[in-house]
């Protein structure tokens, strides 16, 4: 134990005496901006040091690279989310001019076949409703200040946006719940199989009249939507929840992040929405009945789903065999 | 019109943080909330400096690019200045500053951050100068009144300048000739894409 503090003090004169000699010339070795920005390199922190602030992000001194961030959300982000959304515009209205209305070829029927129940229009009008409200506020934040803000001013435009930012934070929870509620009744209907395989190959018979390549409940193009629609909403989901609770996303640099996934997934999302909306109105007879009364046209339902037909017939003649009392 | 700047020579700050005690208590700004802090580079190494920070007023803000409501402006003394009634608190000018300027009230999910504050360069904000709503909201408008900003005119070592750039610089450029050695205007090529050259 002696011989522990006698070294102690030995170490602690050493200590002095080195420091003594290495007094500090403040001309030499001082650090400057120059020197901290070199030392950072392509590193992408920030110049920082010590704060008294609890708040230890505070100790950012400098960290340029925000800048493009900044630079990136004015700049590329703005221009793909407009191209997105007015190209997809675009090519549907020239796609209407050269190809008009999808009409069934063989007439209607006047014979229903129940498509989609009550829950699965429910699920789907609550996705669609909520994602509606959440792309256009979204949208308004990238380009609202150069489309709309000139339009209302910038009091009312301040006010909308507030709104419209609520509505942002809230509207998610219910996407969220029909998102899950969606995949759960549609995954096993969605599942790639070989009879999309020959769908795609036929180009859908989207492009020619006529053309009716078979498929089952869902065909390849709507279940391209369908997984879509779940990863897309999977990944907005999970980012704009880091959104909403910063403090467990992490700093500044998680949060611009998790800003720019969210916002390029939701252009991509929104322009295949956009197609999804176009063919499932105006752009193709007897197709909005599926969700709107939940009950299709038999011939509709002929041509674009021949093999889920051909299963639904053979379901109920095998209900109506079953239900038929033996005699 | 001038071109306000600030300038701190950090050869010279000793981290009193009287600049951060007198911009809170000239503005009343509440708990939390720091438009001023001094961050200690190398701290207890050779070379170790302090660096008085707050909003640089940046030449072309990346705040004011990215504000999605556009609550940002600009006045003729080049003080970048924003209208809290129409700040949404979305956090956006906070991810795009370099220099961690704008504050929050709260921490809150939910984006309930509230309406963004930060350094005003000490001249207020939208409403009419030296009226009490700009107060509130902003604090005092010392501008207004003929005066710098308080944190510059407050520090005992004159580390903090507040003043037209042009100015500064000379001032600066002055002193790191005649002793000899300085160790940059902190966050100008940041700010304004230019240094004080010596």
């Amino acid at each position: 134990m002696r011989y522990l503090s006698q070294f102690m003090i030995a170490l602690a004169v050493l200590v002095f005496v080195g420091q003594a000699s290495a007094q500090v010339n403040p001309t030499e070795r001082a650090v400057t901006e120059e020197s901290m920005f070199e030392a950072l390199g392509t590193d992408t922190n920030a110049v920082a040091g010590r704060v008294s602030i609890p708040d230890s992000s505070a100790g950012n001194l400098i960290k340029p690279e925000n800048k493009s961030w900044a630079s990136f959300q004015v700049g590329t982000l703005q221009t793909l989310s407009v191209v997105a959304v007015v190209g997809m515009v675009g090519l549907l209205t020239l796609f209407y001019m050269v190809r008009g209305r999808i009409q069934v070829d063989s007439g209607m029927s006047g014979l229903k076949i129940l498509r989609f129940g009550a829950i699965d229009r429910f699920a789907h009008w609550t996705l669609a409703s909520t994602f509606i409200i959440l792309a256009l506020t979204g949208l308004n934040l990238i380009i609202g200040t150069s489309v709309i803000l000139p339009l209302l001013g910038e009091n009312a435009f301040g006010a909308l946006t507030s709104l419209g930012k609520i509505a942002h934070n809230y509207l998610a929870w219910p996407f969220m719940v029909a998102l899950a509620l969606i995949f759960v009744l549609w995954l096993i209907d969605n599942i790639p199989d070989k009879v999309d395989v020959e769908w795609l190959k036929q180009g859908g018979g989207i492009f020619k009249k006529g053309v009716h390549p078979p498929a089952k409940k869902f065909n390849a193009g709507q279940k391209v939507i369908f997984w879509a629609v779940i990863l897309g909403g999977a990944g907005l989901s999970f980012t704009g929840v880091m959104l909403l609770f910063p403090g467990v996303a992490g700093a500044a640099a998680d949060w611009q992040l998790y800003q720019t996934i969210h916002a390029l997934i939701a252009a991509g999302l929104s322009a295949i929405i956009i197609a999804h909306i176009y063919i499932g109105s105006v752009g193709m007879e007897g197709a909005f009945d599926a969700m709107g009364s939940g009950e299709v046209d038999v011939n509709w339902a002929k041509e674009h789903h021949g093999l889920w037909v051909e299963q639904e017939k053979a379901k109920s003649a095998k209900d109506s065999a079953l239900s038929t009392p033996a005699e | 019109m001038a071109r306000m700047k600030f300038l701190c020579d950090a050869d010279r700050c000793i981290e009193c943080n009287a600049c951060v005690t007198a911009c809170k208590n000239e503005h009343e700004v509440p708990w939390g909330i720091n438009r001023r802090r001094v961050v200690t580079l190398n701290d207890g190494l050779p070379g170790e400096r302090s660096v008085s920070m707050a909003c640089m007023h940046c030449t072309d803000a990346p705040c004011a690019s990215v504000c999605p409501v556009d609550c940002f402006y600009t006045t003729d003394d080049a003080v970048v200045l924003h209208n809290k009634d129409t700040c949404i608190g979305c956090g956006y000018c906070s991810y795009a500053c370099p220099f961690g300027a704008p504050q929050y009230p709260q921490t809150a999910n939910f984006g309930t951050r509230g309406k963004m504050d930060k350094c005003t360069y000490c001249s207020g904000g939208p409403e009419p100068d030296m009226s009490q709503a700009e107060y509130v909201k902003y604090g005092s408008n010392r501008l207004a009144e003929g005066k710098l900003p308080l944190c510059a005119e407050m520090c005992s070592t004159k580390a903090l300048l507040a003043g037209d750039g042009d100015i500064i610089a000379d001032i600066y450029r002055e002193r790191v000739v005649t002793r000899g050695y300085g160790s940059g205007a902190w966050g100008w090529r940041t700010a304004y894409g230019e240094t004080v050259a010596v």
